[in-house]
């Protein structure tokens, strides 16, 4: 195990009435399943903050369902919003999750260059799905549609782009790993290896959050 | 859960997915007529089946993974 060191000292009472001592906090990086958590810290906290992200877009969704169920009128997605691009982004998430388990089991397997290879179709990927959803906007927005059009736009808007933005996230977490941060695998595969699949996990989970918007959103 | 284990519940959800929007896609051919909403019926029902093989076949590949 390995363990990092926080260096930023943390105010404590000295035992004098005085805040003025410094303690130091250890975070352990494991690297191996924890007995009490059956997983490595980097796993779980990964596992926490997708909890928070089911629990905001969880509330985006009832939001939708709200707000659809008690509107006199509510516009079919499919005569509103371009259903082939969608079907494109939908294809092309699904693929990214494919690529990025690629990546994360040549990592396993040793194999820096593959990885590396399946990493950049990943981001490449997240990118063209950002300029296809660009596409889309730059459309609605021609015709006139804004989150202040209405409740349908307004819930499109908020959702998609909240997606998108965690597209975003996930493009440079990527980058990073293909570039400067694939240096870590010179000195702790297992840490880089780990790094990726904390990464594939979260971009599953954007995978997933489209694969519910899609129907929802474009169908319904 | 690992990333193989949550790549296996994605891939079951993209074939549901996959079959539910195929069957809309059909469905609105029916009611509409248009052949643009039966190719893309056939288009999901076909990725329904794709993604299917590949689940089998990258369970397989997962158990062979160090």
């Amino acid at each position: 195990m390995t363990t990092t060191t926080l260096t930023h000292p943390v105010p404590v009472d000295d035992g004098h009435g005085h805040g003025g001592g410094h303690h130091e906090i250890e975070i352990p990086y494991t690297l191996h399943p924890r007995p009490d958590t059956g997983m490595y810290n980097g796993k779980l906290g990964i596992w926490l903050f997708l909890a928070s992200e089911v629990m905001l877009f969880g509330a985006l969704f009832s939001t939708l369902i709200l707000l659809r169920t008690s509107a006199p009128s509510w516009p079919h997605g499919w005569q509103e919003l371009n259903i082939p691009l969608a079907t494109l982004n939908t294809f092309i998430l699904i693929g990214s999750s494919v690529t990025v388990v690629l990546a994360w089991a040549n990592l396993r397997l040793g194999d820096l260059r593959k990885g590396k290879i399946f990493l950049s179709i990943t981001l490449l990927c997240g990118l063209g799905f950002m300029v296809i959803k660009s596409i889309e906007y730059a459309t609605k927005f021609r015709h006139h549609h804004f989150p202040s059009t209405n409740n349908f736009f307004a819930t499109y808007f908020v959702m998609t782009g909240l997606h998108g933005l965690h597209v975003l996230g996930g493009m440079i977490v990527f980058g990073y790993l293909i570039g400067p941060g694939a240096k870590l695998w010179e000195t702790n595969r297992d840490q880089y290896t780990n790094r990726v699949e904390v990464t594939g996990l979260y971009w599953h989970f954007v995978d997933l959050v489209w694969i519910f918007l899609f129907p929802i959103l474009y169908l319904l | 859960m690992s990333l193989r284990a949550f790549h296996i519940v994605f891939i079951v959800v993209s074939v549901m997915l996959s079959l539910y929007v195929g069957v809309w896609g059909v469905r609105q051919y029916r009611i509409e007529g248009t052949t643009g909403a039966l190719a893309f019926g056939v288009i999901f029902l076909l990725a329904a089946v794709a993604l299917v093989i590949y689940g089998m076949n990258v369970v397989r590949k997962f158990r062979e993974l160090p």
